[in-house]
C-alpha cells in the first residue's frame, strides 16, 4: 500500500524489538469477541488509477455551477478565486500543519490568524474578531448562546429575515442549552419587528443584513432599542463581500458580529468546508467562543503570536468552557485571509460593486418577464422574486434547460407557505448573457 | 584552500568562528523575517483585476458604507513572497514526524487533494436542485457504507464539522432520546478523569452535569467507581477507546452493558479510532454512539487547525434521533431529506446550514478507497507497531507511565524520569523543536503528571523512527548530563525562541493597530 512505509521486514524486525510475538500480541487488551478475524467486507487496496477512475464518474454526474447560467445564493456564493490562493492554501507547512499549539514553530499560521483577526474585525466594523469558527450558522448559535452568558438572560428573538436554516441551527442549540427562542415570520423587510418583540428578559436579538430575501437594512434603531433593554445585537451576514459596499455591523451598533465567510476565498463545496466570522465588542471577548491569536514577545524579545485567552477553552476549562470547540476552519480561514489581501480595499470595493451591478441587470432583466414580481427592494447582490408558479417547479424546469436559476424559498423553509417566491443571486462571475438565457429561459417556463 | 578553475573557494574557510552569529540586517538565510501586511505601503494596491464597474450603487442611499474599511492590498507577487516566507515558519507532516498524541497527524495524500477540486465536488452548490447532483449524494452514500461498515453500526449522521461538533450531535441524539421515552431526569453524564476536554464541555454546554469517573492504576476506567455513580440520573458516559493514556479499555464491553443495564447510553469519543480502524468494530463493543474525526483516521489534512469533519456513528436506539439532513433511498434513487417534519422521524434538529462536509467527505473517501478494507487494517496494525517500538526504544531512558503491556498507537511517558534534573517536560519538548522535531502532546492526559504522549501513525518509514528516537535519546542524554540551559533557553534554533504566552493573556492584543507595534516589546 503506497502509504504505508514499513516493509514485512521491517515490522518482523520492530517486533523484535518490542518482544512481541505477533502483531496480535500488541491487541491482547481487545477483548477475543471483539477481534474481527480478518478484512470486513469492503473492497481492498486500489491504485491511484482506480480511485481517481470511479470519483471523476461521481463528479462527472454533478451539474458544476461553472457550467451554464448559475443564480442560486441564499447562504452560499460562487464567486472567483483568483489561482494564487489555491496555490498556497496547498503548502505543505500551511496544508499538513496542526492547530498551532507550539507558537515557535508555527508562527507562519499564528501570523496568518491574527492577520485574519484583523481582516475581519476592520470588515464588520468590530474591535476584535476570532480565528473563525466552523460556518456562519454555527458562528450564529455561538453567538446566542454568547449573549446569553454575557447578559445572564435565556432568551432570544429572531427576525424572520434570518436564514431558515440557521434559525433551525440556533434552536437546536438553544433548545437543550435553557435558551427560548422567537422566531418572527419570515418577511422580505421587517427587520425591525424584533423591536416590538424586546423585553427586559431579552438576552439577544439576531438580525440579518442582507437577510434571506436580500433585503439590506440599517440597524441602527434595533441596536438602540436592543441596548436601551440591555440586550445585545447580533447581526448576522451569510455574504461577507457585501461588507465591500454596506454599511459595517459595527458602524450600526452591533455587538457581536457574525458572517459566513465562504464567499472570499472557498468554493461553494456543496456546502462545507466553509469559515465561521465572529467578530465582537472588546470587552465581550472573554466571553467569545473558539481560538483567538494574540501579539506578544519572545525570550529575545522579538514579536510574535499565539493563541492566547485560553481559559476560556475547553482544553483547560473543559466543562467550564464558553464553546466546545476545538478544531475550527483554520485552512478556509488561510484562503479567505490571502483572497482579501489580493483584493485590498480597492479590489474589494469593486467586487462589491460589481455584485450589485449583475444583481441589478438581473432583477431589470427579471422584472421584464411577464407575471414575475420584484419582492426586494434594497439588495446587495440578492433579491426575492414572486413567481405565477410554485418555485421548486420553475427551478426544476429551468435546470432542464440549462439555467441554475436560485433557490426556492420553500427549499429552506417548507412549512412557511411561500412556495411562490425564488431567491435569485448574481455574482461577479454571472455575465450579461448568463442574465440573458435567464430572462428567456424564465419566459418560456412561464408562458 | 581546494579552488576551482576561476579561483573560487570551494570549501569552508578553515579559520571561519563557530560562536553566534549575528547578520548585518537580521537576516537569516533562507528564513525571511515577515511583516504584516498593515505594516506595509498597501492600502491602495490590488492583486486582482477587475472590470469597471458601469452602474452606481445609489439605489442604497445611505446603506453604503462611506468611511476607510481599513484593509490592506498586496500585488500577487508580494501575495506569494509574504504567504511562502510565513509557511516557512511552519513545522509540518510534510517535513518531519509530527507526533502530537491523540491528534493523527499522518500523511495527507495530494489525490485527494485534486479530487476534492474537481468541479463536479468543489463547484456545486449546497442547495441546487438535487436531480443536479446524484453523483455527490451518491459519494455521500458510500462514505457512509464505508464508516458504517468499518464501525459496525448501523447509521451515520455525516453533518457535524470536526469532532468536538461530533460528541454535540451524539449527546443530543442521547438526549433526545432519553426525551422521548419521558425519561427527563436524567442530568449527569459520565466523564473519565483523562477524557478529552471537549467531552466534559461538550456535556455541560448542552446542559449536563459532568461527574467524572476514576482511573486504575493501570490507566483505565475504574469499573467499580462506574458501577457505584451509574443510575437514574445518568444520561449517558462519555469514554474514549483506546483511551487517552493510549490504551485499549479491557473491560469495554462490560462498560457498555452496565451502562446500559443503568439505562445510559454509551458515547465513545472516537478520536483514536486509527488504532483499531479495520481490527475492531465500535458496534460489536456496545458503543451507541461515536464520532470519528475524518480529519484524523482518514487523513484529511489538518490546514492549521482545521476544516475538519466529524460524522457520528448512531446504534439503532440514536438513529431517529439524527439530525438533518440525512440521505434516504427512494423510488428515484438517493435524496436528502432536508427538513424534520413528522414523517421524516424524530430527529433533533439541525447542526449547521447544509449537508456537513462535503469536500473533506471527498477526501476521506478516497483515502479509505485507496486503502481497502485490507489497507485499512494494516493502517491499525502499523501505527500501533510504531507507537510501540517507539516505546520499547525509549523506555531505558525516559518513565513510561504504563510500563506494563503493550499500549495501543501512542505511547505515553510521564516526568519522573525528569525529576530533580531542573528539566520539564515543557523544556523537554521546545528542545525537541531544535532537533528539528514538533512535540509530542504535553501535560495531557491529565491524569499522568507531566505526560508526554507521543503518536507517531503508521505514516512514518522506520529510518524516521529511529532518526526521532536518537534525538530523543540524545536528549535524555544531554538531560542526565546535567546540560539544563539547552532545555530551559530551548528552542534555539526556532524562527522564534520560546514566547511569552503569560504577556499575551495579561494585555490582549488580538489585533494589529497602528500604534501597537512598538510598545509591547518595550512593556
Amino acid at each position: 500500500m503506497r502509504y504505508l512505509p514499513l516493509t514485512a521486514d521491517d515490522r518482523h524486525q520492530m517486533l523484535a524489538v518490542i518482544g512481541a510475538e505477533s502483531i496480535d500480541a500488541l491487541f491482547v487488551d481487545v477483548p477475543a469477541s471483539a477481534v474481527l478475524p480478518g478484512p470486513v467486507d469492503l473492497p481492498r487496496v486500489a491504485g491511484e488509477i482506480e480511485v481517481e477512475r470511479e470519483l471523476s464518474a461521481l463528479a462527472a454526474r454533478n451539474r458544476a455551477a461553472g457550467s451554464g447560467p448559475f443564480f442560486c445564493g441564499a447562504g452560499a456564493y460562487r464567486h472567483h478565486v483568483p489561482a494564487t490562493v489555491d496555490h498556497i492554501i496547498q503548502r505543505s507547512e500551511f496544508l499538513t500543519s496542526y492547530t498551532p499549539y507550539q507558537p515557535e514553530i508555527a508562527q507562519g499560521t499564528l501570523q496568518v490568524l491574527f492577520e485574519f483577526q484583523t481582516q475581519v474585525a476592520a470588515l464588520t466594523g468590530m474591535e476584535v474578531a476570532n480565528a473563525s469558527l466552523y460556518d456562519g450558522s454555527t458562528a450564529a448559535a455561538e453567538a446566542v448562546m454568547m449573549a446569553s452568558r454575557v447578559t445572564r438572560r435565556g432568551h432570544a428573538i429572531l427576525s424572520g429575515g434570518v436564514h431558515p436554516h440557521y434559525v433551525r441551527t440556533i434552536e437546536t442549540l438553544a433548545h437543550v442549552a435553557g435558551v427560548t427562542t422567537e422566531r418572527l415570520a419570515p418577511a422580505v423587510d421587517a427587520e425591525d419587528a424584533v423591536i416590538a418583540r424586546i423585553t427586559p428578559q431579552t438576552a439577544c436579538v439576531v438580525v440579518q443584513t442582507p437577510n434571506i430575501f436580500g433585503t439590506a437594512t440599517d440597524v441602527s434603531k434595533i441596536a438602540q432599542a436592543a441596548h436601551a433593554a440591555g440586550a445585545l445585537l447580533i447581526v448576522v451576514t451569510t455574504e461577507a463581500v457585501s461588507y465591500g459596499l454596506l454599511k459595517s455591523p459595527g458602524d450600526m451598533g452591533a455587538d457581536i458580529a457574525v458572517a459566513e465567510g465562504q464567499s472570499i476565498g472557498n468554493a461553494l463545496n456543496f456546502g462545507g468546508p466553509y469559515v465561521g466570522l465572529f467578530a465582537c465588542r472588546e470587552k465581550l471577548v472573554r466571553q467569545a467562543p473558539g481560538r483567538l491569536c494574540g501579539e506578544t514577545v519572545d525570550a529575545d524579545g522579538r514579536r510574535g503570536f499565539v493563541l492566547t485567552l485560553s481559559t476560556r477553552e475547553q482544553h483547560i476549562r473543559r466543562d467550564k468552557a464558553t464553546s466546545n470547540i476545538c478544531t475550527n476552519s483554520g485552512l478556509c480561514a488561510l484562503a479567505f485571509s490571502i483572497h482579501m489581501s489580493l483584493l485590498g480595499e480597492q479590489g474589494l470595493r469593486r467586487l462589491a460593486l460589481l455584485n450589485h451591478q449583475q444583481a441589478l441587470r438581473t432583477r431589470d432583466a427579471l422584472a421584464s418577464v411577464p407575471g414575475v414580481e420584484i419582492l426586494t427592494r434594497r439588495f446587495f447582490n440578492e433579491f426575492a422574486v414572486r413567481l405565477p408558479v410554485p418555485a421548486a417547479e420553475a427551478v426544476e424546469a429551468l435546470a432542464r434547460r440549462g439555467v441554475l436559476a436560485g433557490v426556492p424559498y420553500s427549499r429552506l423553509a417548507p412549512e412557511a407557505g411561500l412556495e411562490d417566491v425564488l431567491l435569485v443571486c448574481a455574482t461577479e462571475t454571472v455575465t450579461d448573457d448568463d442574465i440573458n438565457a435567464f430572462r428567456l429561459a424564465l419566459t418560456e417556463v412561464l408562458s | 584552500m581546494s579552488m576551482n578553475s576561476v579561483g573560487r573557494p570551494t570549501a569552508p574557510n578553515s579559520d571561519a568562528g563557530t560562536g553566534a552569529f549575528a547578520s548585518l540586517t537580521g537576516g537569516r538565510g533562507l528564513l525571511q523575517d515577515e511583516a504584516l501586511i498593515f505594516e506595509r505601503d498597501g492600502w491602495f494596491k490590488t492583486g486582482v483585476d477587475l472590470p469597471e464597474p458601469d452602474l452606481p450603487a445609489d439605489d442604497l442611499g445611505d446603506l453604503v458604507r462611506q468611511e476607510a474599511i481599513g484593509l490592506p492590498g498586496l500585488s500577487e507577487p508580494e501575495a506569494m513572497r509574504h504567504y511562502v516566507r510565513l509557511s516557512q515558519k511552519n513545522h509540518a507532516i510534510d517535513l518531519a514526524l509530527y507526533p502530537l498524541g491523540s491528534c493523527t497527524m499522518k500523511h495527507n495524500p495530494r489525490l485527494n487533494e485534486k479530487l476534492a477540486r474537481l468541479p463536479g465536488f468543489a463547484d456545486i452548490h449546497p442547495l441546487q436542485p438535487q436531480s443536479t447532483v446524484p453523483g455527490a449524494l451518491e459519494l455521500m452514500d458510500r462514505l457512509a457504507h464505508w464508516l458504517k461498515t468499518l464501525t459496525g453500526m448501523p447509521a451515520v449522521a455525516l453533518t457535524p464539522k470536526a469532532g468536538a461538533h461530533g460528541e454535540l450531535c451524539g449527546i443530543l441524539a442521547i438526549r433526545a432520546a432519553h426525551e422521548a421515552r419521558g425519561d427527563a431526569a436524567r442530568k449527569v453524564v459520565l466523564v473519565p478523569t483523562s477524557a478529552h476536554g471537549t467531552n466534559p464541555a461538550t456535556a455541560a454546554f448542552v446542559g449536563y452535569t459532568v461527574r467524572e469517573i476514576a482511573q486504575t492504576s493501570d490507566g483505565r476506567v475504574d469499573l467499580a467507581d462506574l458501577e457505584a455513580r451509574l443510575g437514574p440520573d445518568v444520561a449517558a458516559i462519555m469514554v474514549t477507546n483506546p483511551n487517552t493514556c493510549g490504551l485499549f479499555e479491557r473491560d469495554i464491553v462490560e462498560i457498555a452493558r452496565l451502562t446500559h443495564a443503568a439505562g445510559a447510553f454509551f458515547y465513545c469519543d472516537g478520536a483514536n479510532f486509527n488504532a483499531i480502524v479495520g481490527r475492531v468494530r465500535p458496534g460489536d463493543l456496545g458503543v451507541d454512539a461515536m464520532h470519528i474525526n475524518l480529519h484524523k483516521t482518514f487523513s484529511t489534512p489538518h490546514g492549521g487547525g482545521g476544516p475538519g469533519a466529524g460524522p457520528v456513528v448512531l446504534s439503532e436506539a440514536l438513529a431517529p434521533f439524527a439530525p438533518a439532513p440525512w440521505l434516504v433511498h427512494g423510488p428515484d434513487g438517493l435524496a436528502l431529506t432536508e427538513h424534520e417534519t413528522a414523517e421524516a422521524g424524530r430527529a433533533f434538529g439541525r447542526m449547521s446550514a447544509f449537508h456537513g462536509q462535503m469536500g473533506m467527505f471527498v477526501r476521506a473517501y478516497a483515502y479509505m478507497r485507496s486503502h481497502g478494507a485490507d489497507g485499512l487494517r494494516q493502517v491499525a496494525e502499523d501505527a500501533v507497531l510504531n507507537a510501540n517500538y517507539l516505546k520499547a526504544r525509549l523506555s531505558d531512558v525516559m518513565s513510561p507511565a504504563f510500563p506494563d503491556g503493550p499500549c495501543m498507537h501512542e505511547a505515553l511517558f510521564d516526568d519522573s524520569w525528569l525529576e530533580g534534573t531542573g528539566v520539564t517536560t515543557l523544556d523537554f519538548a521546545k528542545a525537541m523543536i531544535d532537533e528539528g522535531f514538533h512535540p509530542m502532546t504535553m501535560y495531557f492526559p491529565l491524569v499522568v503528571h507531566g505526560a508526554m504522549l507521543i503518536e507517531p501513525t503508521e505514516t512514518e518509514s522506520r529510518q524516521e523512527l529511529d532518526r526521532f528516537v536518537e534525538a530523543l535519546r540524545a536528549l535524555a542524554g544531554a538531560v542526565r548530563a546535567g546540560d539544563v540551559e539547552r532545555f530551559r533557553g530551548a528552542p534555539h534554533l526556532a524562527p522564534l525562541r520560546r514566547l511569552d504566552e503569560t504577556l499575551a493573556a495579561r494585555k490582549p492584543r488580538l489585533r494589529w493597530r497602528p500604534e501597537a507595534v512598538q510598545t509591547l516589546a518595550a512593556e
